[in-house]
Order: C-alpha cells, then sequence, then structure tokens
C-alpha cells in the first residue's frame, strides 16, 4: 500500500515519517513514535484510553487516521511533565488514588486536561460529564473526580503565583 | 509510634509506589512489549453460534506478500494440539475443527510480519459454514430433544452437584409457619478489564526456552499448565505478566489465542503477538454468573429462619471452563447461608452446555460468592416482605450472634470471627434508618416511588486451606521472598500478580512494619515465574489473607536470624534481645542495639562464626482457613413514576475486611467493587438472541457506568480482625462487588412493594419498571 509522507509536532519536537492512509493515529504514536502511554482499550471510540490532545483538543486518536494529523500538533501522556516535574494533574491523580490499574489514566489525565484548561473553576457535575467518554473499571470514578477538583486547585494557586 | 509514620507500615494512608509510571505513560503492559522480528496474529471468527464447517480456504491469504503462516484445526489436528485442557476438566476447541460451537469461536488463525496485514490476510481466507440449530437457554439446552452441541459428551448435561443435608432440609421445610419461594436470574455479565487479553509467545530455537508474555493473574499456574501439556522442561518456559490493566477473574482463564500465539512462535522461531480487540475480548473471553435460581427460605412466623434449599441450573457455555478449585465446581456457593443461623441448608446445581462461549469465572468475586450473596440477600427480603417484618429486623433476628464464633455453618464452612449485628447497626445510624422509613411512609401516601435496600453479605476469600484447594491439582497456598541487601534495602517477590490492587506498595507495607525499613527501601516485584517464587496468583481476593500472611511470615523469619547476627555484634544471647521495631536492644539497656541496616551489613561482612552469611528468608504460606469478610450495606433509592427511572440516592457502605493495611487503598478497592455492583445491578448483561447472535460484543452495547451514572458512596468500617492471619486481615478487592447488587436491587423492588410487587431480576433497566409501573396503573 502506497505511503503519505506527514510532519507533525509531538510533544513540543517536529516529527516527520511515512504512513500508510489508514493507519490509525493510536497506533502510529504506539508502534512508529514508541511513545505507549496511549493505550487502546476498544475499537468503537467509547472508552477514552487512546485520548491525546490534537491542536489543543482532546480527541479519541483511535478514532482518527495519522495522515489527518499532518502539520498539527500533538500532545501525549508523555509530553505533560516538564524537567522531571510531574504536572499538577499527574500529581492530583497520585495523591487522590485517582487510579489503579493505570490503564484508563493517560487517557483521562488528558481529557481532564484539556477540560481543566478550559475550564479551571468546574463543578463536580462538570467534571463528571467532562470524563463521561472515558471508562474507568477499577476506581469508581470518585476518587478520580477529586483528583480532578484538586488538580483545579492547585492549577489555579499555581496562576496566582505567576 | 513514631517510627510508625516514617517507615509507613500497617494502618497508613502512603501514595503508592507504582503510581509514577503510570501517571506517566510509562507502565509497560502487554501490547507495550515490542521484540525484534515479531510477527502478529489474526483470526477468522465464526459468524453461527452452531454450524458445521463444510470447508476452508487459506490460498488467497497464503499468497498475500507478509503472510508467514496460515493455521487451521486441522492443522493444529495434526499436531495432537487441536484441544486444550479447561481449568476444570473438560477440553475446548483451539481452533475450530468440523464445527463451530459459539459466535466468534476462532476458526482460522493468519500470522503475518504486520498486525494490519494479518488482518487482510483474515479476511481473505473463504470458511463455507452450514447452520445448526443453536442453543442458548440452560434450561432448554437440558430438555429431551435439544440439539446437542458436543458430539463427544453426547449430552447437554455437565454436571450435577450438591451439598447439604437434603433430608434435614425437607423436615424442616415441612414444620415452618412459612416458606417463601423465588426464581432469580443472576445474568452473564463480563468483567471488561480496561486492558484487553493478550499473548506474546517467544520460542528460542537456539536455546529451546519459551518465553510468554501473558496477561494473566496465575503466571506460576500457566506455567505447570504449559509445560504438562507440551510436555517442555518447566525450566524451560517463563511466563512474564506485565503491568495489567485490570483482571478481575477474566484473566485468569487461558485463551485458545494464546495456545494458538505459542504453535505459531514454535513454527517460526519467532516472537508472536496476539492482543484481542475490544469486540473479539467481548464475544469469547470468560463470562461470569449466568446462573437461574430458585430460593426457598423456611421460618418460623416471628421471623425466625430454619432452613434453606437452593436450586441452580447454570449456564457454562460450549465447554466447561469454570475457574474453580476442583473440590469445588460451584466454588464457594455454598456461603450461601450468609450471615444468618440456619438449621440445615440444601443446595444443587445442575450445569448445561449452551453455544456461547465458556469460561463461568468469578467477576471481581471469590468463585461463585456474589451469586451466594445475592440469593440469600433477596430471600431476606423477600422473607421480610411476606411476614411484614421491618428487613433491618428480621436480619438482626437471625445474625450468627458475635459471641458464636468460630461458627460451624449448615454448610460445613468455619467462620472465622464477625460482627454482624455491630456493621448493620452502623450503616443503620450512619443513614439516618428509620427517619428514611417514616420518609418512605410519607411519600407513599403522596405517591411517590422511594425504595431502601439492605444487604448484610458474607464472603469467604484467601483460598485456601491446601487440603482442600487446589487448581488442576496444584495445591493453593501462597508465596513470598525476602531479600535483604547489604545496605538494608529490600527486594520481595511473590507468587501473586496484581491487576491495579496496588500490591507493590501494601506488600511492601507489611514488610516496613514488620522489619522498621522504610516502604521506599523496600521493592515488590511479582509477575516472573524466572524470578519469583511459586504461587497461585491474584484472584478471589486471596493476595492480603495469603500473599501479604507469606509476608510476615518471611519477615518473621528473617528477623530470627538478625536476632542470631544482632546477639553476635552487641555479645549477648539470643534471649537477651528485644525487638522494637527496626532494631534489636539489649534488655533494660536500650542504649545498646543495633538497627536492622547494621545487622543487614554485618550479614554480609561480619557474619557470627558458623552462621551462613546474607539475610534472606523464603515463606510458602498455607493459610489455616479461610477468612471471612462481611459488610453491611444500605442503598436508598428515588424512583421517577413517569419514566421509571430509578436514581441511587444514597448509599452507604460499613465494610469490615478485618485489619487493614493502606486504608486509601481499602477504600479504593471499596469505590471500585461497588461501581462494578451498580453496574450490575443496573446496566450491565451479555444478551444473545435465539440464534446465538450477540447483541452487546463491545463497548458500544455492552454499558459499563460511566461517571455520569456512578453514585457516590459513603464508606465506613468496622474492624473484626481474623483470629487465624499473621496480620489478622481478611481481604477485600471483592466484598462490595459481591455485597452490593442485592442492596440495590432490594431497594428498587422495595420501592415497588407496596404495589404487590417482589422481585424484579437484574440489570434493572428502567423499561422494566416502566413496564411493571404501566401494569399497576401508576402510570396511565
Amino acid at each position: 500500500m502506497s505511503k503519505y509522507h506527514i510532519s507533525l509536532i509531538v510533544n513540543g519536537k517536529k516529527v516527520e515519517a511515512d504512513v500508510e492512509p489508514r493507519m490509525l493515529l493510536v497506533h502510529f504514536i504506539r508502534d512508529v513514535l514508541g511513545l505507549t502511554g496511549t493505550h487502546v482499550g476498544c475499537d468503537t471510540a467509547n472508552c477514552g484510553a487512546c485520548t491525546v490532545l490534537l491542536d489543543g483538543r482532546a480527541v479519541k486518536s483511535c478514532n482518527i487516521f495519522a495522515v489527518q494529523a499532518d502539520g498539527r500538533e500533538l500532545l501525549t501522556i508523555e509530553g505533560l511533565a516538564k524537567n522531571g516535574q510531574l504536572h499538577p494533574i499527574q500529581q492530583a491523580f497520585w495523591e487522590k488514588h485517582g487510579l489503579q490499574c493505570g490503564y484508563c489514566t493517560p487517557g483521562m489525565i488528558m481529557t481532564a486536561y484539556w477540560f481543566l484548561n478550559r475550564n479551571p473553576n468546574p463543578t463536580e457535575e462538570e467534571i463528571k460529564n467532562a470524563i463521561s467518554g472515558n471508562l474507568c473499571r477499577c476506581t469508581g470514578y470518585v476518587k478520580i473526580v477529586e483528583a480532578i477538583q484538586y488538580a483545579a486547585e492547585l492549577m489555579r494557586s499555581k496562576e496566582v503565583k505567576k | 509510634m513514631s517510627t510508625q509514620k516514617v517507615i509507613h507500615g500497617i494502618g497508613h494512608t502512603v501514595k503508592r509506589k507504582e503510581d509514577p509510571r503510570f501517571i506517566t505513560g510509562n507502565g509497560r503492559y502487554l501490547d507495550d512489549i515490542k521484540l525484534p522480528g515479531m510477527l502478529y496474529l489474526a483470526f477468522v471468527r465464526s459468524p453461527y453460534a452452531h454450524a458445521k464447517i463444510k470447508s476452508i480456504n487459506v490460498e488467497k491469504a497464503k499468497d498475500i506478500p507478509g503472510v508467514v503462516a496460515v493455521i487451521t484445526g486441522k492443522d493444529l489436528q495434526a499436531l495432537n494440539l487441536a484441544w486444550m485442557p479447561t481449568l476444570a476438566n473438560d477440553k475446548q476447541m483451539v481452533l475450530s475443527v468440523d464445527k463451530v460451537v459459539y459466535q466468534s469461536q476462532a476458526v482460522v488463525a493468519v500470522v503475518a510480519e504486520d498486525p494490519y496485514l494479518a488482518k487482510d490476510a483474515a479476511e481473505a481466507v473463504e470458511v463455507e459454514y452450514e447452520p445448526l440449530p443453536a442453543v442458548v437457554d440452560p434450561r432448554k439446552a437440558l430438555e429431551k430433544g435439544a440439539p446437542i452441541i458436543r458430539e463427544d459428551k453426547g449430552t447437554n448435561h455437565v454436571l450435577h452437584w450438591e451439598a447439604g443435608n437434603k433430608e434435614e432440609v425437607e423436615k424442616l421445610f415441612k414444620e415452618a409457619d412459612v416458606v417463601v419461594r423465588q426464581e432469580f436470574y443472576y445474568p452473564r455479565i463480563h468483567v471488561s478489564y480496561m486492558e484487553p487479553c493478550g499473548v506474546i509467545a517467544h520460542y528460542d530455537r537456539i536455546t529451546g526456552k519459551l518465553t510468554v508474555y501473558m496477561t494473566t493473574q496465575a503466571p506460576h499456574a500457566v506455567r505447570t499448565v504449559l509445560s504438562l501439556v507440551t510436555g517442555m522442561p518447566e525450566n524451560n518456559i517463563r511466563v512474564i505478566s506485565p503491568d495489567i490493566g485490570g483482571g478481575f477473574g477474566g484473566k485468569v482463564y487461558v485463551y485458545p489465542e494464546y495456545v494458538v500465539a505459542i504453535v505459531a512462535s514454535i513454527m517460526t522461531g519467532r516472537p508472536v503477538k496476539y492482543v484481542f480487540s475490544r469486540s473479539e475480548d467481548m464475544q469469547t473471553t470468560a463470562f461470569a454468573r449466568d446462573f437461574y435460581i430458585t430460593g426457598e427460605i423456611a421460618a418460623k412466623k416471628d421471623g425466625k429462619v430454619l432452613a434453606l434449599r437452593v436450586k441452580v441450573i447454570a449456564d457454562h457455555g460450549a465447554f466447561q471452563g469454570d475457574a474453580n478449585p476442583s473440590k469445588f465446581p460451584y466454588g464457594l456457593f455454598t456461603i450461601v447461608t450468609g450471615a444468618y443461623d440456619f438449621k440445615a441448608a440444601f443446595v444443587e446445581i445442575d450445569g448445561a452446555y449452551t453455544n456461547k462461549p465458556p469460561g463461568g469465572i468469578a467477576y471481581r468475586c471469590s468463585f461463585r460468592v456474589t451469586e451466594a450473596a445475592y440469593t440469600i440477600e433477596r430471600l431476606m427480603d423477600i422473607l421480610a416482605h411476606e411476614l411484614k417484618m421491618d428487613p433491618a429486623e428480621l436480619r438482626l433476628k437471625n445474625f450468627i450472634p458475635s459471641n458464636k464464633f468460630p461458627y460451624k455453618s449448615a454448610l460445613g464452612w468455619e467462620y472465622d470471627s464477625g460482627n454482624y449485628e455491630a456493621a448493620l447497626r452502623k450503616a443503620m445510624e450512619l443513614i439516618n434508618y428509620e427517619e428514611l422509613r417514616k420518609e418512605q411512609e410519607e411519600k407513599r401516601k403522596k405517591g411517590e416511588l422511594m425504595g431502601i435496600g439492605i444487604s448484610s453479605f458474607v464472603e469467604i476469600v484467601g483460598a485456601g486451606p491446601s487440603h482442600i484447594f487446589d487448581i488442576l491439582g496444584i495445591k493453593m497456598f501462597e508465596s513470598c521472598e525476602i531479600r535483604i541487601h547489604p545496605t538494608g534495602a529490600v527486594i520481595a517477590r511473590f507468587g501473586t500478580r496484581a491487576q491495579g490492587q496496588g500490591h507493590e506498595t501494601t506488600f511492601a507495607q507489611v514488610i516496613a512494619d514488620e522489619l522498621g525499613i522504610p516502604i521506599e527501601k523496600i521493592t515488590v516485584e511479582e509477575g516472573d515465574t524466572d524470578t519469583c517464587p511459586y504461587g497461585l496468583g491474584t484472584y478471589a481476593s486471596r493476595s492480603t489473607p495469603t500473599a501479604g500472611a507469606a509476608a510476615a511470615v518471611a519477615a518473621r523469619k528473617v528477623k530470627e536470624k538478625a536476632r542470631k547476627i544482632a546477639a553476635h555484634l552487641l555479645e549477648v544471647r539470643e534471649e537477651d534481645l528485644e525487638w522494637e521495631r527496626g532494631r534489636f536492644y539489649v534488655k533494660g539497656v536500650p542504649s545498646k542495639f543495633k538497627t536492622i541496616e547494621e545487622i543487614a551489613f554485618a550479614a554480609y561482612t561480619n557474619p557470627p562464626p558458623g552462621l551462613e552469611p546474607g539475610l534472606e528468608a523464603v515463606a510458602y504460606y498455607n493459610p489455616p482457613n479461610m477468612t471471612f469478610p462481611f459488610g453491611s450495606y444500605i442503598c436508598v433509592v428515588d424512583i421517577d413514576k413517569q419514566t421509571g427511572i430509578p436514581k441511587v440516592r444514597k448509599f452507604v457502605a460499613v465494610d469490615d475486611c478485618g485489619v487493614r493495611i493502606n486504608p486509601l487503598i481499602v477504600e479504593g478497592q471499596i469505590h471500585g467493587a461497588l461501581a462494578m455492583g451498580f453496574g450490575t445491578a443496573f446496566l450491565e448483561q451479555i444478551i444473545y438472541d435465539e440464534n446465538g447472535n450477540n447483541l452487546t460484543g463491545n463497548f458500544a452495547d455492552y454499558t459499563i457506568p460511566t461517571a455520569v451514572e456512578t453514585p457516590k458512596w459513603i464508606t465506613d468500617q468496622t474492624v473484626t480482625p481474623s483470629p487465624h492471619h499473621p496480620l489478622g486481615a481478611k481481604g477485600v478487592g471483592e466484598s462490595a462487588t459481591v455485597g452490593s447488587p442485592a442492596a440495590f436491587v432490594n431497594a428498587v423492588v422495595d420501592a415497588l412493594a407496596h404495589l404487590g410487587v417482589r422481585h424484579i431480576d437484574m440489570p434493572l433497566y428502567p423499561w422494566k419498571i416502566y413496564k411493571i409501573l404501566k401494569e399497576k396503573g401508576v402510570i396511565k
């Protein structure tokens, strides 16, 4: 099958590759780039384990072709911590026990990242709606919601300090 | 104790040690592993639930460049590998031979250089089928004249099993003032871990070593079975269970696809990977429950229960693949007498083959305990309803009194410890039970629908005493090996395999508590059969009761040797030393001491004459009994009388799992299991049409709860330590999946009880309630 040349920014770095037009973005991220923090949990775009940010928007990377990311900017879970410092959302998930098996966690964190950037002071209901496209089977969500609330607090206090 | 806070021993809430890799995307799950030269598998699967295979044409697939091999059932037959043993001494087709017996069964395997290519090639395989009539209901499967699914068996009847005293129960039923009887269906459900199952088999032709990476909860058992089945020496088989994205019982099973991957790797000499797609996983991997239950209680008119009788028809799918100890084909269902003091009980179960996938496994439950807890907790409510008694009062009247432990149940279990009344009273107080009943009465007058549901469950976990429990003949026990390095840092290895339970933290806390070494200096490893001591794995809430105990016992062995070294260093007799967490000191002279770090260093640099150097120990822990966690849950539900939509207003969960090692992890386990219980009660069911087509074979159609539906929980505890466990712990992973479904159903039925409703089968879809409200004239 013929291949297409794509070039994009992934976690701040320029990446170029030749890919089959049918290759899903999630497979490009995992198998071509070797960034295995983005997971595949279903084949119907229901579970959200593959959530990444494309030009700042949370998308399910199992539902997009790699060629559609050409010329765009991609952020994956691996791009969140800076200089060995966890992002406040990562910190909050750790402190509030917002994860158990960890499989849904990167997608959950990326959705929270997108959401908290749009809504820095959300209600519990707003958080629940925001993560309704991300399934978790271990935690029962209560501690994930708490983690996102706490992350919002951490991020707001950081903003104030700036 | 002041040192305890620093070392994070038992009872401390501490952030999990395993989390940094997961929150940064650095977990290493099966699909993250890529080996040089790796090949990929894809499967051709049956569109029919029951059909003869008339022909298979693989020529087009073979011709596709990049396809390395195409494997059919006939090819495996030539290798004597067309069938494999199940966990329950039945056999199961690896790839279909002559016929298919459930939808999506693997028929042909394709091995290719790339996963996309493998799927292309699978689509190029042509299979001609002749459909046969399918049987999807086990009750119909047992009827005369039903189509036979297994020609090799000649019958659809899998087995008959019974327990208890039939005659005594019959006598008590005759003497009873009141008898209640109810039929329940506990639906077929799927555990739906977030990470689908998968395998990488790597056979090295030079060394003859087979390394199998597998999403398995029991790597050692898999290694032994592989050795027995293939005849390969066990030292030449290494099973690695990497990070597991949830298991809940579904990753105990060894799936046919794993065997195909191993065969393909042996054939090609290259690593072969297969990861189930979610749809393939949902449609073929192990199910849970699927029990048709008839329960009866005989009681006196004052509510005192006398006897319990339960009859079950169990659906096994096309092969008997239940994951249960050999002596207990229906697991621990005999915990069905629950928290109550029955004089006698009798249980009988008949199993049937149907045209559905095999693999009766627990769904976050210890060997059929969930079905048992649901049965008794529903029946108690039905009895209360019949007697016009408050369900709380009926339970309090019949609880096994706290002074009767250890208690021998009517079906033969010796309950280790319990205080059921304390847990229920606490739950009632937390939810303000009396007020709720008053509110309900007033609401009923106004025509509003509100219900209160109680579930006072008892679990039986921690398998198990080796003399009664085994998996395929391998006795059930658990292991821990502790090595103290010269600087006092620790590596501890276990035969268990966590799938999200947080063993790396919990077990480190146990060792920290025993040895006084901070958890930061303790590494816990699981999941590699080449390095970890033999164990039976993680399921059935057994890890803390068994491996947690093994950790304590191994640490105490280390301490015994440390005492000898300390005596040598301090130039005193061993019996003159006193242990205080982290050090031995001379009795009466606390200033004269050696820390565990100093002792560890001396173990390698200055061991006492005549004593082996080094400081390590291994413990194989055979529990003297099961542990019996329990709890009382109360649920308040409001039902919209126009739509029938039920809404959980409040849910109180009082759990007693004995001593809690990490309270935060325990709470997380309870939250997660409550959400699964909620899913079972309100949302989840694997549904087949009459032809055996799975109508719920993916995440779009099988509805697991999202954050939006899932209620919030009020959790609390009582602590009744297990008298026989070295730490007093009982295990908690599954309590809430076991206990909560009955609380939800009891609440919904209670909301409708005044309309004459006595039972509704799960899942409690709004349409079911709507239909009832319509029938009863509530909705005009």
